[in-house]
């Protein structure tokens, strides 16, 4: 008798179509608009491949990618390192657990919009609880309305202040799955602190980091609502994000076209990029 | 009733292209199941969907990168992809 069939992909099928209708149409609609025109009214002109040209050579467009890689460059540097570290000084039992926990988890049940509003007022310089206390307790001149490095500061501090507990708790996830025999046999050849870390905690938590590293490149790269309500891209355009850049194209200006060519490109950076993180990342576990 | 997607006849057929190399390679693993898997020059486990996923990648970007570094016309960097293509497909 056959023990194995492909009927299990029928299972699979509501999700494909689901995927299909809220991802692969809306998407293969983006490719279309990427080589056309339009002046509204569902009227649309040929114009090839020149949407596409124009982005890649438009010095608006380098910048913003520019200041997304930077943001996206720092929010890793800061969380990751710093996701690790709480999660190492968490307690692993005892009546602490739970409410470490649940204090992770809650600026994470926060939703972005808030977040953005939150941060807004908690900055702002005469009014804020922070921005007031650095302004005239201080005395040291902060503005994010005003300065883009307090702009830059802001959004980068906001970020790691939401997402920097998704990297703890799932690097402590990683940490409480390490059986106690290789701390035992760690404490028998006299290992040292940094030595029980590089050699197993964190090949242990491997896994898991990348899963974080990966959710936190996605996400920032894709960030939108909380710099947005934040600083609305300002000042100036000094914090204006690609995808706020893009919408400022597609729904600001309505051009179609141009905002579609530049999701494209915005897309295949983030495919590349997800991707090589994912090859190399997991390229080791494939050999063994 | 896809009046709302403003397709073109160049887009359609690129999205063809794509569905019908999956439905081929999707024959393929019928008839020949575990997807010719290898690891190859640049150290990659790769099965054919792999290969088709970086050759799909690679194109874009070399099209992309013509755009951005040269511009119009785009003949060589079609050449190019084809060899890309069949690098992936024999080599990765």
């Amino acid at each position: 008798m056959k023990t194995q069939n492909q009927r299990a992909w029928f299972f699979v099928l509501p999700v494909l179509l689901l995927v299909a209708f809220n991802a692969l149409i809306p998407m293969m609609t983006v490719v279309n608009y990427s080589v056309q025109e339009t002046f509204g009214d569902n009227l649309f002109f040929w114009e090839g491949l020149r949407w596409f040209q124009e982005v890649l050579q438009s010095e608006r467009f380098h910048n913003a990618l520019g200041r997304q890689f930077f943001f996206t460059f720092m929010i890793l540097i800061i969380e990751i390192p710093l996701g690790i570290a709480i999660a190492l000084s968490m307690p692993k039992k005892g009546p602490w657990v739970p409410v470490c926990l649940v204090l992770m988890a809650l600026p994470m049940l926060i939703p972005w919009n808030v977040v953005g509003a939150m941060w807004n007022i908690f900055t702002l310089p005469d009014i804020g609880l922070l921005g007031y206390f650095l302004n005239h307790t201080l005395g040291i001149s902060y503005d994010m309305t005003q300065d883009p490095v307090a702009a830059w500061v802001t959004i980068i501090v906001m970020d790691v202040w939401h997402w920097t507990s998704l990297v703890v708790l799932l690097s402590y996830a990683g940490l409480v799955s390490i059986p106690n025999a290789y701390y035992q046999a760690a404490e028998i050849d006299g290992a040292s602190n940094w030595a029980v870390f590089r050699f197993i905690q964190l090949p242990k938590m491997k896994t898991v980091l990348t899963i974080a590293i990966l959710l936190r490149f996605m996400d920032s790269f894709n960030i939108y609502t909380e710099p947005f309500v934040l600083t609305g891209g300002g000042p100036g355009n000094s914090t204006t994000l690609l995808s706020i850049d893009l919408v400022k194209i597609a729904l600001g200006q309505f051009d179609l076209g141009p905002a579609a060519a530049m999701s494209l490109i915005y897309f295949a950076i983030t495919l590349l990029t997800s991707w090589l993180f994912y090859t190399l990342m997991t390229r080791d576990d494939n050999k063994a | 009733m896809l009046g709302w997607m403003a397709w073109t006849w160049p887009t359609a057929l690129l999205f063809v292209g794509i569905f019908s190399a999956i439905g081929f390679l999707t024959v393929l693993e019928l008839k020949f199941p575990g997807g010719a898997e290898r690891v190859g020059i640049l150290r990659l486990t790769t099965t054919r969907g792999d290969r088709l996923f970086i050759t799909l990648l690679g194109t874009a970007y070399i099209f992309l990168a013509w755009l951005g570094l040269v511009g119009m016309p785009l003949w060589w960097p079609l050449a190019i992809s084809i060899g890309w293509g069949v690098f992936c497909f024999w080599k990765v």
